[in-house]
């Protein structure tokens, strides 16, 4: 099997290569097919690296393939090498699984796209696939950066898909730059590895992280926060999340896989994965911890005001992802990686749902003027629903349990604050998720009457990915149930706990070795659900029951509303303190330093100066013989001075 | 004897040049096709020192010498090393696709304008084998001629003044150096008792320290210039955006690797003291460039001069590495000399098609060409991308390389210059986007046509480059390890200057503990 690791990536590669070559030719029927198929083929093989991986004895669930030496040049070595050991294994299940339904959406969703179109969004959509399997199956950083700059190259490319809008293509090259930011300190993270380790293996660093760091060192804490820079960046968290919002601009399902299950989460893997080097800086993790916590409640109270659908969900991920980051930031890796796979689930089918909406009101995402559509969309409606439930955390949902173990685990850890923060952030969350919810599918529908007529529920090719995302929004947190819950489903057990923990044993915080559940455990569970189950109520009270209230309130707490509309001008303010003063520093240095000062008073004065210079010295020239004659003699004569007298 | 393999390849440009010349002037496709023919024949020539050249054999191969001027000791000696054999193979491949990318572009004066691609192809390789001083330096005044009457006959509207700030810039350049060859030569006989031009004599040679200062900045001028690094560089955004396509290609693809490669031959070797004592003031405005040239392009309204400004960005990655002075870092300079080329060249071509369609390089007067020109797009984006140093691509490895090899040594330098990384991906994803992104809101933009065959000639043969460097550069990489090595060892190797000596203990401790020593 080890030596089948590089087939995961390379499936979608031939889908790259197939449907940007042939694609258009070919027509959108073998695209269609060959688009998810190829991720669907990399998934089964993910399947059965996942069963063989499971053969093995816990301690050596670890694949290694070296494919070429790839980087070479003097002591510096990086190789084109995979790494499968349980938590890669599980992100693989995550991409292409997820993928491959997302891939079968889009096949109905960008079904009026031209050949060219069609081909070109697959083209893309694999390609993404291929660069976000290199990222997570990469064994070492520059791989891991491979990856992680291939990815944010796709979502480039993706948001900017209907580029003949220009607030697309602005859309799409914010997100390059601002993730570039963060790629920057990913690659300073990355040059200090290598002169601290020698290597960029994690083979070579992550085992030698303790002996090579010391623990609150000041080159551990760099190392980890320049890191972190990057995460901040690819999974939108503040300072510099203010890219994803604007990512919405891409086709619906690309937001589904790109911005939501996948891409965005990769910061939240690569804590984890480089969890060794983590471990030794406390302060670094608070930090992450820390942002995380802010993150989510700052991005979650933007989204209860927010009326286009995909906005709200956008601030939603990154509200999400703020709790991954609180989750891994309390080093509860296990739990971070688990809210990272039940997200992917209920989050991927919130967009696609929203997708299905969207595309059965054509091109409508305001949801002031829907509502009602519950009867025309029932599978949408349903689906919708169990994700709602899910991302509320109302059990036995998915969010539930992985929500549920990043709050104990930041209480169990010392953190009553930022456990405090995560929970009210849970509140809002069902308020804004519930908001969503009824807005659109409750009520009476607000939109145009050829609107209404038209409303239909998608095509199969759309509603069974919906389906079956719907059924994972239910069941897919069961494997990651608490011990303090007992084992409902006999002998499974918290199967993700015990399937991560070779990974994670060393790092693990001592929850799980609590040998009896503390009673508080199930006060805060209890607390958890019941404030879930408030924000659901409140806005059931609010836009099903009292549909004029938020409007009053709205008017009546209107400074604290207007900041909020106006996402607390973030935006603005980046552009005002940073891109405009940098780009009027730009054009000073063309202007003023480059034209004024060194081209024109400079180089040009030079050439004014020799010119003035020769001016003189041609006036010496005057042709006039006799002046010659006096000059030859009177140099003549101080000449003969010279000699005489000196 | 062996087969002269160096001589064959430099003159035969010259040999196909006065073919040329006996065609009459007003055939001017049978000129165009015969240029072709001979550019890629004389690849087919030139290929074979892929192979040929053994990365671990001796320190230069294919080394002629045979005494040329007796009395004053001045030999035709030619040789390459790794970085040589790849800067000429990589100039020989580019002739054709330039012969090519000039083909509608260039219309008057035909004949005289492919005779000077000829000439110009023998001077730009001359410089690259020569061993000589005397022969180094004749070739690089005999490239800086032709190069003057491209831009000045073929250029834009301002091409005089282009020209003759180019010609004034470089020929001041030159002259520096003309007497510091002169310099070291007395010196020799000073010393030796003989005369010699020979690279390695002189090489040899233990200047001592005030000379040697003197020396190295006539020698680092002449070839900061021709760089051109920051502040010596505002000759080039005029002579880029004067230059027709082709001469903006080989401006750019080969000429400033001149300067680059002026350094890695001469300037650093004959003196190394004077290098490392030099060192932190180059290194400065190497990064300065950096950051500087990608802000100035950042705002600039037209296509070439924001190419022009992102090679003074990218050429200071190239400077910061080779004097970071480790192997990595010096290994990453040299593949982004051609890494430069293959992307910067690709980049004016791009222009030059656009030109050719609308005769403007305003980006302003552009606008959602993605949807008429799709190909063309296509292969802009992915040059594009390999101009930002996306990681898959070429760009990205010379990069990498430059800044792991620096950082080492220089944690600071090598941080900020990282920067450039951001801003390469701001300025150039705006004027992408500019150019082709948004809806065709110009009437004239909504007719242009895709690729030409000719075109996709052009654009492919630097695309696969663009490819095979970024995922598997070690064919690159293996030919010039050992030549880099060896330049190390010698500036490692010199003896330490005093002013170098306080240098060397802050290197010695970055190399501990690279953090603490930048803090």
């Amino acid at each position: 099997m080890e030596n089948l690791l590089w087939v995961v990536p390379a499936l979608p590669l031939v889908g790259v290569a197939f449907n940007g070559l042939l694609g258009r030719r070919a027509g959108k029927g073998v695209v269609a097919f060959v688009g998810p198929g190829v991720v669907g083929a990399a998934f089964a093989v993910a399947i059965a690296l996942f069963v063989h991986l499971v053969g093995l004895p816990a301690g050596e669930r670890e694949l290694h393939q070296t494919v070429y030496e790839w980087l070479v040049g003097g002591g510096f070595g990086a190789p084109v090498a995979f790494l499968v050991d349980p938590l890669s294994m599980t992100m693989v299940l995550v991409v292409t699984g997820v993928g491959f339904l997302i891939h079968v959406y889009s096949v109905g969703y960008m079904h009026d796209e031209d050949e060219r179109g069609f081909a070109r969004y697959f083209t893309y959509l694999n390609l993404f696939t291929f660069a976000m399997l290199l990222l997570v199956m990469a064994d070492n950083f520059l791989l891991m950066f491979v990856g992680w700059e291939g990815v944010g190259l796709c979502s480039y490319l993706l948001i900017g898909f209907w580029f003949a809008d220009r607030d697309n293509a602005e859309a799409g090259k914010k997100a390059f730059i601002v993730n570039r930011i963060g790629d920057f300190g990913f690659l300073i993270g990355i040059f200090l590895v290598f002169s601290t380790f020698g290597s960029v293996a994690f083979a070579d660093v992550l085992p030698a992280a303790g002996a090579a760091l010391t623990v609150g060192g000041t080159l551990a804490f760099w190392i980890a926060l320049f890191l972190f820079l990057g995460a901040v960046g690819k999974s939108a968290q503040i300072p510099l999340y203010v890219w994803l919002p604007d990512a919405m601009a891409g086709p619906t399902p690309v937001s589904a896989l790109i911005h939501a299950a996948t891409m965005v989460t990769a910061g939240v893997y690569m804590v984890a994965r480089l969890h060794p080097i983590y471990q030794m800086a406390p302060s670094a993790l608070a930090i992450v911890a820390g942002i995380g916590a802010a993150t989510a409640l700052f991005a979650a109270t933007i989204g209860l005001v927010q009326n286009d659908i995909k906005k709200v969900l956008a601030y939603s991920t990154i509200s999400q992802l703020g709790y991954m980051f609180l989750g891994v930031g309390v080093a509860a890796f296990t739990a971070g990686i688990f809210h990272l796979v039940t997200h992917a689930f209920f989050k991927a089918l919130l967009f696609l749902g929203a997708g299905s909406v969207i595309h059965a009101l054509h091109g409508q995402q305001d949801m002031r003027y829907m509502g009602g559509l519950k009867s025309g969309m029932p599978i949408t409606y349903w689906t919708m629903l169990a994700a709602t439930l899910a991302i509320s955390g109302i059990p036995p949902f998915a969010g539930f349990f992985s929500k549920d173990d990043i709050l104990w685990r930041t209480w169990d850890a010392g953190h009553p604050l930022l456990w405090a923060i995560g929970f009210v952030t849970a509140g809002l969350t069902a308020v804004y998720m519930f908001r969503l919810f009824f807005l659109t599918f409750h009520g009476k529908f607000r939109g145009t009457d050829e609107q209404a007529e038209h409303v239909h529920e998608s095509p199969p090719s759309m509603a069974v990915p919906l389906a079956v995302l719907g059924v994972l929004s239910l069941i897919g947190g069961w494997i990651g149930i608490p011990a303090a819950l007992g084992d409902p489903l006999g002998g499974l057990g918290n199967a993700f706990e015990g399937w991560l923990a070779p990974v994670f044993e060393r790092g693990e915080v001592a929850g799980e070795l609590h040998p009896a559940v503390p009673p508080i455990e199930y006060g805060l569970m209890a607390a958890s659900v019941a404030i879930a189950t408030l924000g659901l109520l409140a806005a059931w009270w609010l836009y099903v029951r009292n549909q004029r209230l938020p409007e009053e309130l709205s008017l009546r707490f209107r400074a604290a509303y207007t900041v909020l509309r106006n996402k607390y001008w973030i935006d603005e303010a980046y552009t005002l303190f940073v891109v405009r003063p940098f780009n009027a520093l730009s054009a000073f240095a063309w202007r003023v330093v480059d034209d004024g000062l060194i081209d024109g008073l400079a180089v040009m004065g030079t050439g004014r100066l020799v010119r003035f210079g020769s001016g003189v010295a041609s006036r010496w020239e005057t042709g006039y013989v006799p002046g010659y004659v006096l000059v030859f003699f009177g140099g003549a004569l101080a000449i003969l001075a010279y000699y005489l007298l000196g | 004897m062996d087969f002269p393999w160096l001589t064959t390849i430099l003159f035969f440009p010259l040999l196909g040049a006065a073919l040329i010349a006996g065609i009459p002037g007003s055939r001017k496709e049978a000129i165009r096709q015969s240029t072709l023919a001979v550019t890629v024949l004389h690849f087919a020539i030139a290929l074979p020192l892929w192979w040929l050249y053994e990365p671990g054999g001796a320190d230069f191969q294919f080394v002629e010498r045979v005494p040329w001027v007796d009395t004053f000791g001045i030999e035709y000696h030619l040789g390459v090393d790794g970085v040589s054999v790849l800067l000429a193979l990589f100039t020989v491949l580019l002739m054709p696709l330039a012969v090519l990318g000039s083909w509608r572009y260039v219309d008057r004066h035909v004949k005289e304008f492919h005779i000077l691609m000829l000439v110009l192809t023998t001077g730009m390789l001359g410089v690259f084998f020569a061993l000589d001083l005397f022969v180094f330096y004749v070739f690089w005044e005999l490239m800086l001629v032709p190069m003057y009457f491209i831009i000045g006959i073929w250029g834009g509207e301002r091409r005089i003044h282009a020209a003759v700030k180019f010609f004034l810039y470089t020929f001041v350049g030159g002259l520096l150096m003309l007497v510091g060859i002169l310099a070291l030569y007395f010196y020799h006989e000073q010393v030796t008792g003989t005369f010699s031009t020979a690279l390695a004599d002189l090489i040899a040679l233990d200047v001592p320290g005030d000379l040697q200062t003197w020396l190295f900045l006539g020698f680092a001028l002449a070839f900061a210039i021709k760089v051109p690094m920051f502040p010596f560089h505002t000759w080039l955004p005029d002579a880029h955006v004067q230059a027709p396509a082709a001469g903006s290609v080989i401006l750019a693809a080969v000429l400033l690797k001149m300067g680059t490669y002026g350094f890695y031959r001469l300037a650093m070797p004959l003196f190394p003291e004077a290098s490392r004592t030099f060192l932190p003031v180059i290194a400065v405005l190497a990064v300065i460039g950096i950051l500087y040239g990608a802000m100035v392009a950042l705002v600039q309204p037209n296509m070439k001069k924001l190419v022009a400004y992102s090679s003074v960005s990218h050429l200071g990655f190239v400077m910061l590495g080779l004097f970071a002075l480790t192997t990595t870092a010096i290994q990453g300079s040299v593949i982004q000399m051609i890494n430069h080329g293959i992307s910067t060249g690709a980049l004016f071509f791009i222009c030059g098609m656009l030109y050719e369609r609308r005769h403007t390089y305003e980006i302003e007067r552009f606008g959602g060409l993605s949807a008429t020109m799709p190909a063309f797009a296509t292969l802009f984006m992915i040059v594009t991308l390999s101009s930002i140093g996306l990681p898959g691509l070429n760009g990205f490895i010379g990069e990498f390389l430059i800044l792991v090899g620096t950082f080492g040594r220089y944690p600071w330098l090598a941080g900020i210059a990282t920067i450039g990384v951001i801003l390469a991906a701001y300025y150039m994803l705006r004027m992408f986007g500019r150019v082709m992104f948004g809806p065709v809101d110009r009437e004239e933009n909504r007719e242009v046509p895709d690729l030409s065959v000719r075109e996709w000639a052009v654009l492919l043969p630097l695309v696969a480059l663009i490819f095979w460097i970024g995922v598997y550069p070690r064919p690159f990489l293996e030919r010039t390890e050992p030549s880099v090595e060896r330049f190390v060892e010698i500036l490692e190797g010199a003896p330490t200057p005093a002013v170098a000596e306080a240098d060397g203990a802050v290197i010695v401790a970055a190399d501990d503990e690279p953090v603490e020593a930048g803090r």
